[in-house]
Protein backbone atom coordinates (compact mmCIF):
# COMPACT_ATOMS: atom_id res chain seq x y z
CA UNK A 1 0.00 0.00 0.00
CA UNK A 2 1.16 3.35 -0.90
CA UNK A 3 -0.34 6.91 -1.00
CA UNK A 4 0.63 9.79 -2.72
CA UNK A 5 -0.54 13.50 -1.29
CA UNK A 6 -0.75 16.19 -3.44
CA UNK A 7 0.18 19.26 -1.27
CA UNK A 8 -1.53 22.57 -0.79
CA UNK A 9 0.48 25.31 -0.64
CA UNK A 10 1.58 29.12 -2.31
CA UNK A 11 5.16 28.24 -3.13
CA UNK A 12 6.57 29.74 0.07
CA UNK A 13 4.82 27.80 3.10
CA UNK A 14 3.19 24.20 3.05
CA UNK A 15 -0.59 25.06 3.78
CA UNK A 16 -1.45 23.64 7.02
CA UNK A 17 -4.61 21.26 5.34
CA UNK A 18 -1.56 19.35 3.64
CA UNK A 19 -0.83 17.79 7.62
CA UNK A 20 -4.37 16.71 7.55
CA UNK A 21 -4.38 14.62 4.44
CA UNK A 22 -0.28 13.65 5.92
CA UNK A 23 -2.77 12.18 8.75
CA UNK A 24 -5.79 11.02 6.63
CA UNK A 25 -2.98 9.19 4.33
CA UNK A 26 -0.98 7.34 7.55
CA UNK A 27 -4.09 6.06 8.69
CA UNK A 28 -4.57 4.31 5.23
CA UNK A 29 -1.06 2.39 6.37
CA UNK A 30 1.64 2.00 3.90
CA UNK A 31 4.16 4.40 2.45
CA UNK A 32 3.30 8.33 2.53
CA UNK A 33 4.76 10.22 -0.45
CA UNK A 34 4.19 14.32 -1.13
CA UNK A 35 3.67 15.91 -4.46
CA UNK A 36 5.16 19.63 -4.22
CA UNK A 37 4.33 20.89 -7.73
CA UNK A 38 5.12 24.63 -7.84
CA UNK A 39 7.74 27.23 -8.92
CA UNK A 40 10.55 28.45 -6.12
CA UNK A 41 9.16 26.16 -3.94
CA UNK A 42 12.01 24.59 -2.35
CA UNK A 43 10.90 25.81 0.80
CA UNK A 44 7.88 23.84 0.87
CA UNK A 45 9.42 20.87 -0.45
CA UNK A 46 12.06 21.09 2.62
CA UNK A 47 8.68 21.64 4.79
CA UNK A 48 7.06 18.76 3.75
CA UNK A 49 9.91 16.53 4.09
CA UNK A 50 10.24 17.27 7.90
CA UNK A 51 6.80 16.34 8.93
CA UNK A 52 6.41 13.02 11.04
CA UNK A 53 5.08 9.88 8.81
CA UNK A 54 6.37 11.51 5.51
CA UNK A 55 8.32 9.05 3.65
CA UNK A 56 9.35 10.98 0.46
CA UNK A 57 8.85 14.48 -1.25
CA UNK A 58 8.57 14.60 -4.86
CA UNK A 59 9.15 18.33 -5.85
CA UNK A 60 8.11 18.76 -9.26
CA UNK A 61 9.48 22.22 -9.73
CA UNK A 62 8.39 24.21 -12.80
CA UNK A 63 7.13 27.72 -14.20
CA UNK A 64 4.27 25.90 -15.30
CA UNK A 65 3.10 24.45 -12.10
CA UNK A 66 3.90 27.93 -10.75
CA UNK A 67 -0.10 28.15 -9.95
CA UNK A 68 -1.46 25.09 -9.76
CA UNK A 69 -3.19 24.94 -12.84
CA UNK A 70 -5.19 21.61 -13.41
CA UNK A 71 -4.03 21.22 -17.05
CA UNK A 72 -0.52 20.83 -15.79
CA UNK A 73 -1.03 19.00 -12.55
CA UNK A 74 -3.01 16.81 -13.79
CA UNK A 75 -0.91 15.39 -16.37
CA UNK A 76 2.08 15.02 -13.91
CA UNK A 77 0.07 13.16 -11.22
CA UNK A 78 -1.26 10.39 -13.38
CA UNK A 79 2.13 10.32 -14.52
CA UNK A 80 3.02 9.44 -11.16
CA UNK A 81 -0.05 7.54 -10.46
CA UNK A 82 1.35 3.68 -12.02
CA UNK A 83 3.10 3.46 -8.62
CA UNK A 84 0.38 4.17 -6.19
CA UNK A 85 -2.47 3.09 -4.25
CA UNK A 86 -3.72 5.97 -3.35
CA UNK A 87 -4.11 9.77 -4.42
CA UNK A 88 -4.88 12.17 -1.24
CA UNK A 89 -5.84 15.91 -1.42
CA UNK A 90 -6.99 18.08 0.76
CA UNK A 91 -10.36 19.35 0.08
CA UNK A 92 -8.86 23.15 -0.39
CA UNK A 93 -10.04 24.89 -3.95
CA UNK A 94 -6.79 23.68 -5.15
CA UNK A 95 -7.40 19.90 -4.20
CA UNK A 96 -11.13 20.17 -6.08
CA UNK A 97 -10.28 21.67 -8.85
CA UNK A 98 -7.04 18.96 -9.40
CA UNK A 99 -8.12 15.75 -8.26
CA UNK A 100 -11.49 14.83 -10.42
CA UNK A 101 -9.59 15.71 -13.18
CA UNK A 102 -6.96 13.21 -12.56
CA UNK A 103 -9.28 10.71 -11.14
CA UNK A 104 -11.18 10.70 -14.77
CA UNK A 105 -8.12 10.37 -16.58
CA UNK A 106 -7.54 7.13 -14.25
CA UNK A 107 -10.72 6.27 -14.98
CA UNK A 108 -11.66 6.13 -11.06
CA UNK A 109 -14.96 7.29 -9.47
CA UNK A 110 -13.42 10.12 -6.99
CA UNK A 111 -14.49 9.91 -3.26
CA UNK A 112 -14.94 13.59 -1.87
CA UNK A 113 -14.57 15.69 1.58
CA UNK A 114 -13.95 12.07 3.55
CA UNK A 115 -14.43 12.83 7.08
CA UNK A 116 -13.23 9.39 8.07
CA UNK A 117 -11.65 6.37 7.35
CA UNK A 118 -13.18 2.82 8.78
CA UNK A 119 -11.58 -0.19 9.54
CA UNK A 120 -13.32 -2.13 7.16
CA UNK A 121 -12.16 -0.36 3.95
CA UNK A 122 -14.96 2.23 3.75
CA UNK A 123 -15.05 6.30 4.23
CA UNK A 124 -17.58 8.10 5.31
CA UNK A 125 -18.52 11.76 3.84
CA UNK A 126 -21.04 14.08 4.39
CA UNK A 127 -23.54 14.78 1.80
CA UNK A 128 -27.02 17.40 1.68
CA UNK A 129 -25.09 19.95 3.26
CA UNK A 130 -23.91 17.58 5.96
CA UNK A 131 -27.38 16.71 6.74
CA UNK A 132 -26.91 12.78 6.03
CA UNK A 133 -23.51 10.80 5.78
CA UNK A 134 -22.39 8.58 3.34
CA UNK A 135 -20.55 5.39 4.02
CA UNK A 136 -19.42 4.15 0.86
CA UNK A 137 -16.87 1.43 -0.33
CA UNK A 138 -14.74 2.03 -3.58
CA UNK A 139 -14.32 -1.10 -6.28
CA UNK A 140 -11.60 1.24 -7.90
CA UNK A 141 -8.53 -0.11 -8.24
CA UNK A 142 -7.13 3.13 -6.99
CA UNK A 143 -8.66 5.57 -4.73
CA UNK A 144 -8.66 9.11 -5.32
CA UNK A 145 -10.15 10.98 -2.12
CA UNK A 146 -10.17 14.64 -1.24
CA UNK A 147 -9.73 15.04 2.61
CA UNK A 148 -12.02 17.65 5.11
CA UNK A 149 -9.49 20.26 6.49
CA UNK A 150 -11.00 19.78 10.22
CA UNK A 151 -11.49 15.91 10.00
CA UNK A 152 -8.54 14.45 11.00
CA UNK A 153 -5.79 16.12 13.57
CA UNK A 154 -3.10 17.77 12.05
CA UNK A 155 0.51 15.89 11.69
CA UNK A 156 3.28 17.52 13.27
CA UNK A 157 5.37 19.46 10.66
CA UNK A 158 9.28 19.15 12.92
CA UNK A 159 10.50 15.63 13.54
CA UNK A 160 10.92 13.97 10.03
CA UNK A 161 13.85 13.58 7.59
CA UNK A 162 12.04 12.25 3.83
CA UNK A 163 14.10 12.28 0.83
CA UNK A 164 13.20 14.98 -1.40
CA UNK A 165 13.67 13.81 -5.20
CA UNK A 166 13.09 16.25 -7.81
CA UNK A 167 10.78 15.15 -10.41
CA UNK A 168 10.10 16.87 -14.32
CA UNK A 169 6.69 15.99 -15.67
CA UNK A 170 5.44 17.55 -19.73
CA UNK A 171 4.80 20.93 -18.34
CA UNK A 172 2.74 23.68 -20.09
CA UNK A 173 -0.38 21.78 -21.59
CA UNK A 174 -1.13 25.24 -23.32
CA UNK A 175 -4.53 25.53 -22.80
CA UNK A 176 -4.67 27.80 -20.11
CA UNK A 177 -2.88 30.56 -18.31
CA UNK A 178 -2.73 32.32 -14.92
CA UNK A 179 -3.47 36.21 -15.55
CA UNK A 180 -3.72 37.59 -12.18
CA UNK A 181 -5.13 37.37 -8.54
CA UNK A 182 -6.44 39.57 -5.99
CA UNK A 183 -5.64 37.81 -2.28
CA UNK A 184 -7.95 39.20 0.51
CA UNK A 185 -5.47 40.53 3.30
CA UNK A 186 -5.41 39.74 7.24
CA UNK A 187 -3.74 39.88 9.67
CA UNK A 188 -5.98 37.57 11.45
CA UNK A 189 -5.42 33.71 11.88
CA UNK A 190 -7.06 32.14 8.69
CA UNK A 191 -10.49 31.06 8.88
CA UNK A 192 -10.09 27.08 8.43
CA UNK A 193 -7.36 26.49 11.21
CA UNK A 194 -8.01 28.91 13.30
CA UNK A 195 -9.07 28.05 17.50
CA UNK A 196 -11.52 30.94 17.88
CA UNK A 197 -13.99 32.55 15.16
CA UNK A 198 -16.51 35.56 15.30
CA UNK A 199 -18.69 35.16 12.80
CA UNK A 200 -21.29 37.97 11.42
CA UNK A 201 -24.49 37.89 9.60
CA UNK A 202 -27.27 40.06 7.88
CA UNK A 203 -28.00 41.72 10.76
CA UNK A 204 -25.21 43.45 10.95
CA UNK A 205 -26.56 45.90 7.90
CA UNK A 206 -23.44 46.98 6.72
CA UNK A 207 -19.34 47.07 6.36
CA UNK A 208 -18.59 49.62 8.83
CA UNK A 209 -20.84 47.44 11.45
CA UNK A 210 -18.78 44.74 10.93
CA UNK A 211 -15.72 46.42 11.44
CA UNK A 212 -17.04 48.42 14.38
CA UNK A 213 -18.67 45.20 16.21
CA UNK A 214 -17.38 42.13 14.38
CA UNK A 215 -13.64 43.03 14.16
CA UNK A 216 -12.92 44.35 17.73
CA UNK A 217 -14.36 41.18 19.64
CA UNK A 218 -12.11 38.70 17.12
CA UNK A 219 -8.91 40.89 17.59
CA UNK A 220 -9.10 40.83 21.50
CA UNK A 221 -10.36 36.99 21.04
CA UNK A 222 -7.13 36.63 18.47
CA UNK A 223 -10.13 34.89 16.80
CA UNK A 224 -10.60 35.00 12.62
CA UNK A 225 -13.28 36.62 11.27
CA UNK A 226 -16.50 34.95 9.25
CA UNK A 227 -19.26 35.55 7.81
CA UNK A 228 -22.72 34.15 6.50
CA UNK A 229 -23.47 34.01 2.54
CA UNK A 230 -26.28 36.86 3.43
CA UNK A 231 -23.52 39.17 4.53
CA UNK A 232 -21.17 38.28 1.68
CA UNK A 233 -23.86 38.40 -0.85
CA UNK A 234 -24.42 42.04 0.40
CA UNK A 235 -21.07 43.07 0.33
CA UNK A 236 -20.26 43.23 3.81
CA UNK A 237 -17.27 41.26 3.92
CA UNK A 238 -15.02 39.71 0.89
CA UNK A 239 -16.44 36.00 -0.19
CA UNK A 240 -13.50 34.24 1.30
CA UNK A 241 -14.80 34.90 4.59
CA UNK A 242 -17.61 32.64 4.27
CA UNK A 243 -18.71 29.99 6.00
CA UNK A 244 -20.95 27.45 4.93
CA UNK A 245 -21.85 24.40 2.39
CA UNK A 246 -20.29 26.88 -0.68
CA UNK A 247 -18.06 28.59 1.22
CA UNK A 248 -15.21 27.25 3.78
CA UNK A 249 -16.07 24.09 6.06
CA UNK A 250 -14.27 25.21 9.86
CA UNK A 251 -14.79 23.34 13.18
CA UNK A 252 -12.48 25.66 15.66
CA UNK A 253 -12.54 25.20 19.56
CA UNK A 254 -15.48 28.23 19.52
CA UNK A 255 -17.47 29.72 16.92
CA UNK A 256 -19.67 33.01 17.77
CA UNK A 257 -22.03 33.59 15.45
CA UNK A 258 -23.25 37.12 15.76
CA UNK A 259 -26.63 38.11 13.92
CA UNK A 260 -26.51 34.65 11.60
CA UNK A 261 -30.17 33.21 11.53
CA UNK A 262 -28.35 29.42 11.40
CA UNK A 263 -29.85 28.48 8.00
CA UNK A 264 -29.02 24.44 6.71
CA UNK A 265 -26.20 26.05 3.84
CA UNK A 266 -24.39 27.76 6.78
CA UNK A 267 -25.00 24.83 9.27
CA UNK A 268 -23.40 22.71 6.80
CA UNK A 269 -19.78 24.89 7.51
CA UNK A 270 -19.84 24.81 11.25
CA UNK A 271 -21.63 22.77 12.86
CA UNK A 272 -18.70 20.47 13.75
CA UNK A 273 -17.30 22.89 16.21
CA UNK A 274 -16.67 22.20 19.68
CA UNK A 275 -18.65 24.90 21.11
CA UNK A 276 -20.61 26.91 19.47
CA UNK A 277 -21.85 30.39 20.80
CA UNK A 278 -25.27 32.48 19.61
CA UNK A 279 -25.97 35.93 19.98
CA UNK A 280 -29.09 36.75 18.20
CA UNK A 281 -32.34 39.08 19.07
CA UNK A 282 -34.48 36.18 17.66
CA UNK A 283 -35.19 33.53 20.32
CA UNK A 284 -36.78 31.21 17.51
CA UNK A 285 -33.48 31.19 15.19
CA UNK A 286 -32.28 27.79 14.10
CA UNK A 287 -28.60 28.76 15.15
CA UNK A 288 -30.18 28.42 18.97
CA UNK A 289 -30.87 24.44 18.28
CA UNK A 290 -27.03 23.73 17.81
CA UNK A 291 -25.62 26.31 19.94
CA UNK A 292 -23.97 25.27 22.87
CA UNK A 293 -24.50 28.69 24.57
CA UNK A 294 -27.20 31.16 23.20
CA UNK A 295 -27.19 34.81 24.38
CA UNK A 296 -30.79 36.48 23.07
CA UNK A 297 -30.20 40.30 23.01
CA UNK A 298 -29.77 42.62 20.24
CA UNK A 299 -26.32 42.56 19.06
CA UNK A 300 -25.26 46.22 18.91
CA UNK A 301 -25.69 46.28 22.45
CA UNK A 302 -24.65 42.65 23.36
CA UNK A 303 -21.61 42.83 21.55
CA UNK A 304 -19.85 45.78 22.91
CA UNK A 305 -20.82 45.06 26.43
CA UNK A 306 -18.79 41.56 25.26
CA UNK A 307 -16.28 43.21 23.83
CA UNK A 308 -15.43 45.65 26.90
CA UNK A 309 -16.18 43.01 29.55
CA UNK A 310 -12.97 40.41 28.09
CA UNK B 1 -21.00 29.87 -30.40
CA UNK B 2 -22.90 27.27 -28.98
CA UNK B 3 -23.14 26.87 -25.14
CA UNK B 4 -23.87 23.34 -23.50
CA UNK B 5 -24.89 23.62 -19.57
CA UNK B 6 -26.12 20.48 -18.08
CA UNK B 7 -28.44 20.71 -15.20
CA UNK B 8 -29.53 18.48 -12.53
CA UNK B 9 -32.62 17.61 -10.93
CA UNK B 10 -32.17 17.37 -6.99
CA UNK B 11 -34.29 18.10 -3.44
CA UNK B 12 -35.12 21.71 -2.85
CA UNK B 13 -32.61 23.52 -1.09
CA UNK B 14 -34.97 24.57 1.40
CA UNK B 15 -35.83 21.02 2.97
CA UNK B 16 -34.48 19.66 5.45
CA UNK B 17 -33.76 16.26 3.90
CA UNK B 18 -34.71 12.99 6.19
CA UNK B 19 -32.68 9.65 6.23
CA UNK B 20 -34.49 6.97 5.59
CA UNK B 21 -34.66 4.15 8.86
CA UNK B 22 -33.26 1.53 7.18
CA UNK B 23 -30.48 3.82 6.63
CA UNK B 24 -30.42 3.16 2.43
CA UNK B 25 -30.84 6.68 1.80
CA UNK B 26 -32.31 10.14 2.04
CA UNK B 27 -36.25 9.91 1.54
CA UNK B 28 -37.07 11.46 -1.94
CA UNK B 29 -40.72 10.43 -2.25
CA UNK B 30 -43.10 13.30 -1.98
CA UNK B 31 -39.89 15.98 -1.14
CA UNK B 32 -39.97 19.23 -3.50
CA UNK B 33 -37.62 18.90 -6.10
CA UNK B 34 -35.80 21.61 -8.36
CA UNK B 35 -32.92 22.70 -10.55
CA UNK B 36 -29.70 22.21 -8.75
CA UNK B 37 -29.32 26.18 -7.39
CA UNK B 38 -25.79 25.95 -9.15
CA UNK B 39 -26.86 24.91 -12.23
CA UNK B 40 -29.98 27.72 -12.54
CA UNK B 41 -27.02 29.97 -12.00
CA UNK B 42 -24.73 28.10 -15.23
CA UNK B 43 -28.26 28.34 -17.12
CA UNK B 44 -28.79 32.10 -16.63
CA UNK B 45 -25.00 32.84 -17.50
CA UNK B 46 -25.53 31.06 -20.78
CA UNK B 47 -28.79 33.27 -21.66
CA UNK B 48 -26.96 36.33 -20.82
CA UNK B 49 -24.08 35.30 -23.16
CA UNK B 50 -26.78 34.66 -25.96
CA UNK B 51 -28.20 37.80 -24.92
CA UNK B 52 -25.14 40.00 -25.32
CA UNK B 53 -25.15 38.33 -29.23
CA UNK B 54 -21.69 36.05 -28.02
CA UNK B 55 -24.14 32.98 -28.16
CA UNK B 56 -26.24 31.47 -30.67
CA UNK B 57 -27.41 28.06 -29.18
CA UNK B 58 -27.95 26.78 -25.80
CA UNK B 59 -28.20 23.07 -25.11
CA UNK B 60 -29.41 22.35 -22.38
CA UNK B 61 -29.06 18.58 -20.64
CA UNK B 62 -30.17 16.63 -17.71
CA UNK B 63 -29.69 12.88 -16.64
CA UNK B 64 -31.42 10.95 -14.45
CA UNK B 65 -35.12 9.86 -14.08
CA UNK B 66 -38.21 11.11 -16.25
CA UNK B 67 -39.32 13.86 -14.22
CA UNK B 68 -35.82 15.31 -14.76
CA UNK B 69 -37.65 16.37 -18.00
CA UNK B 70 -39.30 19.29 -15.72
CA UNK B 71 -36.07 20.68 -14.88
CA UNK B 72 -35.19 21.03 -18.63
CA UNK B 73 -38.35 22.75 -18.96
CA UNK B 74 -37.17 25.24 -16.36
CA UNK B 75 -34.32 25.89 -18.11
CA UNK B 76 -35.81 26.33 -21.51
CA UNK B 77 -38.50 28.61 -20.05
CA UNK B 78 -35.39 30.44 -18.48
CA UNK B 79 -33.87 30.72 -22.46
CA UNK B 80 -32.68 27.44 -23.78
CA UNK B 81 -33.00 26.58 -26.65
CA UNK B 82 -33.54 22.89 -26.97
CA UNK B 83 -32.97 19.95 -24.43
CA UNK B 84 -31.75 16.64 -24.30
CA UNK B 85 -32.94 14.14 -21.46
CA UNK B 86 -30.52 11.51 -20.77
CA UNK B 87 -32.93 8.50 -19.26
CA UNK B 88 -31.76 6.45 -16.45
CA UNK B 89 -33.32 4.88 -13.81
CA UNK B 90 -30.49 5.53 -10.97
CA UNK B 91 -28.52 8.62 -11.18
CA UNK B 92 -24.95 8.00 -12.22
CA UNK B 93 -21.98 8.90 -10.38
CA UNK B 94 -20.21 11.73 -11.47
CA UNK B 95 -17.40 9.53 -13.11
CA UNK B 96 -20.26 8.35 -15.68
CA UNK B 97 -22.00 11.62 -15.70
CA UNK B 98 -18.94 13.60 -17.36
CA UNK B 99 -18.52 10.11 -19.63
CA UNK B 100 -22.27 10.79 -21.50
CA UNK B 101 -21.44 14.76 -21.02
CA UNK B 102 -18.55 13.75 -22.95
CA UNK B 103 -20.21 11.78 -25.66
CA UNK B 104 -22.81 14.95 -26.19
CA UNK B 105 -20.11 17.08 -26.38
CA UNK B 106 -18.31 15.33 -29.27
CA UNK B 107 -21.14 15.29 -30.74
CA UNK B 108 -22.82 18.44 -30.00
CA UNK B 109 -19.24 20.47 -30.49
CA UNK B 110 -20.33 23.32 -28.07
CA UNK B 111 -17.49 25.89 -27.67
CA UNK B 112 -18.26 26.70 -23.55
CA UNK B 113 -19.83 24.31 -21.53
CA UNK B 114 -21.13 25.72 -18.27
CA UNK B 115 -21.56 23.32 -15.34
CA UNK B 116 -22.82 24.76 -11.70
CA UNK B 117 -19.67 23.53 -9.28
CA UNK B 118 -21.34 20.92 -7.32
CA UNK B 119 -24.87 19.20 -7.05
CA UNK B 120 -26.01 20.05 -3.55
CA UNK B 121 -27.27 16.33 -3.07
CA UNK B 122 -23.96 14.65 -3.35
CA UNK B 123 -22.06 17.68 -2.73
CA UNK B 124 -19.42 15.77 -4.61
CA UNK B 125 -17.53 18.58 -6.74
CA UNK B 126 -16.02 16.72 -9.34
CA UNK B 127 -18.64 16.38 -13.16
CA UNK B 128 -16.96 19.57 -14.46
CA UNK B 129 -13.51 19.09 -13.88
CA UNK B 130 -13.67 15.34 -14.85
CA UNK B 131 -15.98 16.24 -17.67
CA UNK B 132 -12.62 18.65 -19.05
CA UNK B 133 -10.26 15.60 -18.33
CA UNK B 134 -12.22 13.21 -20.73
CA UNK B 135 -12.39 16.03 -23.36
CA UNK B 136 -9.13 17.54 -22.61
CA UNK B 137 -10.17 20.47 -22.28
CA UNK B 138 -9.10 23.85 -20.09
CA UNK B 139 -11.48 24.08 -16.94
CA UNK B 140 -12.21 27.18 -15.55
CA UNK B 141 -13.91 26.29 -11.65
CA UNK B 142 -16.36 27.74 -9.01
CA UNK B 143 -16.32 30.85 -11.82
CA UNK B 144 -17.42 34.26 -10.41
CA UNK B 145 -17.10 36.49 -13.51
CA UNK B 146 -16.84 35.39 -17.02
CA UNK B 147 -15.31 37.11 -19.88
CA UNK B 148 -15.64 35.53 -23.52
CA UNK B 149 -12.60 37.67 -25.41
CA UNK B 150 -11.99 35.96 -29.00
CA UNK B 151 -10.82 33.10 -28.91
CA UNK B 152 -10.38 32.70 -25.25
CA UNK B 153 -12.44 32.95 -22.29
CA UNK B 154 -11.34 34.65 -18.90
CA UNK B 155 -12.61 33.04 -15.94
CA UNK B 156 -12.60 34.57 -12.66
CA UNK B 157 -12.50 31.74 -9.63
CA UNK B 158 -13.44 32.03 -5.92
CA UNK B 159 -10.14 30.43 -4.63
CA UNK B 160 -9.26 30.13 -1.04
CA UNK B 161 -8.08 33.53 -0.12
CA UNK B 162 -9.10 35.76 -2.57
CA UNK B 163 -9.93 35.85 -6.34
CA UNK B 164 -7.85 34.19 -9.21
CA UNK B 165 -8.29 35.17 -12.77
CA UNK B 166 -7.18 32.38 -15.53
CA UNK B 167 -7.54 32.75 -19.37
CA UNK B 168 -8.30 29.57 -21.22
CA UNK B 169 -8.02 28.23 -25.01
CA UNK B 170 -11.76 27.55 -26.18
CA UNK B 171 -13.52 25.14 -26.25
CA UNK B 172 -14.04 24.88 -22.36
CA UNK B 173 -15.35 23.96 -19.19
CA UNK B 174 -16.51 26.80 -16.69
CA UNK B 175 -18.11 25.21 -13.38
CA UNK B 176 -20.22 28.34 -11.36
CA UNK B 177 -19.85 29.59 -7.99
CA UNK B 178 -22.88 31.04 -6.50
CA UNK B 179 -21.74 35.25 -6.71
CA UNK B 180 -21.38 34.56 -10.75
CA UNK B 181 -25.14 36.36 -11.24
CA UNK B 182 -28.52 36.04 -10.26
CA UNK B 183 -30.35 33.63 -11.62
CA UNK B 184 -34.01 35.02 -13.26
CA UNK B 185 -37.25 33.41 -12.72
CA UNK B 186 -38.95 32.18 -15.73
CA UNK B 187 -42.02 34.31 -16.69
CA UNK B 188 -45.28 32.16 -17.59
CA UNK B 189 -45.15 33.26 -21.54
CA UNK B 190 -41.98 32.04 -21.56
CA UNK B 191 -42.85 29.02 -18.99
CA UNK B 192 -45.98 28.61 -22.14
CA UNK B 193 -43.37 29.02 -24.61
CA UNK B 194 -40.79 26.20 -23.28
CA UNK B 195 -43.50 23.53 -23.63
CA UNK B 196 -42.54 23.69 -27.16
CA UNK B 197 -39.09 23.92 -27.52
CA UNK B 198 -38.12 20.28 -28.21
CA UNK B 199 -36.12 17.62 -26.27
CA UNK B 200 -34.27 14.66 -27.55
CA UNK B 201 -34.72 11.94 -25.34
CA UNK B 202 -31.71 9.31 -25.04
CA UNK B 203 -30.28 6.19 -22.45
CA UNK B 204 -27.14 5.91 -21.10
CA UNK B 205 -26.51 3.17 -24.07
CA UNK B 206 -27.04 5.30 -26.63
CA UNK B 207 -23.99 6.86 -25.58
CA UNK B 208 -22.06 3.61 -24.67
CA UNK B 209 -21.57 4.22 -21.49
CA UNK B 210 -21.55 1.70 -18.39
CA UNK B 211 -23.34 3.73 -15.70
CA UNK B 212 -23.04 0.92 -13.02
CA UNK B 213 -21.55 2.48 -9.59
CA UNK B 214 -18.64 1.99 -8.69
CA UNK B 215 -18.82 3.03 -4.88
CA UNK B 216 -21.12 1.11 -2.80
CA UNK B 217 -23.23 2.94 -0.42
CA UNK B 218 -22.77 0.99 2.85
CA UNK B 219 -25.57 2.92 4.95
CA UNK B 220 -26.48 6.57 4.85
CA UNK B 221 -26.78 7.87 8.54
CA UNK B 222 -28.03 11.26 10.41
CA UNK B 223 -24.70 13.14 11.50
CA UNK B 224 -24.10 13.13 15.09
CA UNK B 225 -27.27 15.05 17.40
CA UNK B 226 -25.44 18.12 19.27
CA UNK B 227 -26.50 18.38 23.02
CA UNK B 228 -29.04 20.90 23.95
CA UNK B 229 -27.28 24.16 24.40
CA UNK B 230 -28.59 27.11 27.16
CA UNK B 231 -29.77 29.94 27.01
CA UNK B 232 -27.77 32.47 29.03
CA UNK B 233 -28.91 35.46 30.69
CA UNK B 234 -26.87 38.31 29.99
CA UNK B 235 -23.47 39.47 28.76
CA UNK B 236 -21.63 38.29 32.10
CA UNK B 237 -22.50 34.74 31.89
CA UNK B 238 -20.90 34.59 28.30
CA UNK B 239 -17.84 36.19 29.77
CA UNK B 240 -17.70 33.53 32.63
CA UNK B 241 -18.84 30.93 30.08
CA UNK B 242 -15.51 32.19 27.87
CA UNK B 243 -13.57 32.00 30.87
CA UNK B 244 -14.26 28.52 31.44
CA UNK B 245 -13.74 27.41 28.00
CA UNK B 246 -10.34 29.53 28.23
CA UNK B 247 -10.85 31.62 25.33
CA UNK B 248 -10.16 34.41 27.66
CA UNK B 249 -7.76 34.93 30.47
Amino acid sequence: MSTLILADHDNQTLGAATLVAVTAAMKLGGDVHVLVAGSGSGAVADAAAKVPGVDKVLHADDAAYAHALAENVAPLIDGLMSNYDNLLAPATTTGKNVLPRVAARLDVQQISEIISINDDGSFDRPTYAGNAIATVKSSDAKKVITVRGTAFEKAETEGGSAAIEAISGAGDSGTSSFVSSEIAESERPELTSAGIIVSGGRALQSGENFEKYIEPLADKLGAAVGASRAAVDAGYVPNDYQVGQTGKIVAPEIYIAIGISGAIQHLAGMKDSKTIIAINKDEDAPIFSVADYGLVADLYEAVPELTGKI
Amino acid sequence: MKILVPVKRVIDYNVKPRVKADQSGVDLANVKMSMNPFDEIAVEEAVRLKEAGTAAEIVVVSIGEQKAQETLRTGLAMGADRGILVVSENMPEPLAVAKILAKIAEEESPDLVILGKQAIDDDSNQVGQMLAALLGWAQGTFASKVEVAGDKVNVTREVDGGLETLALSTPAIITTDLRLNEPRYASLPNIMKAKKKPIDEKTPADYGVDTAPRLEVVKVTEPPKRQAGEIVPDVDTLVAKLKELGAVA
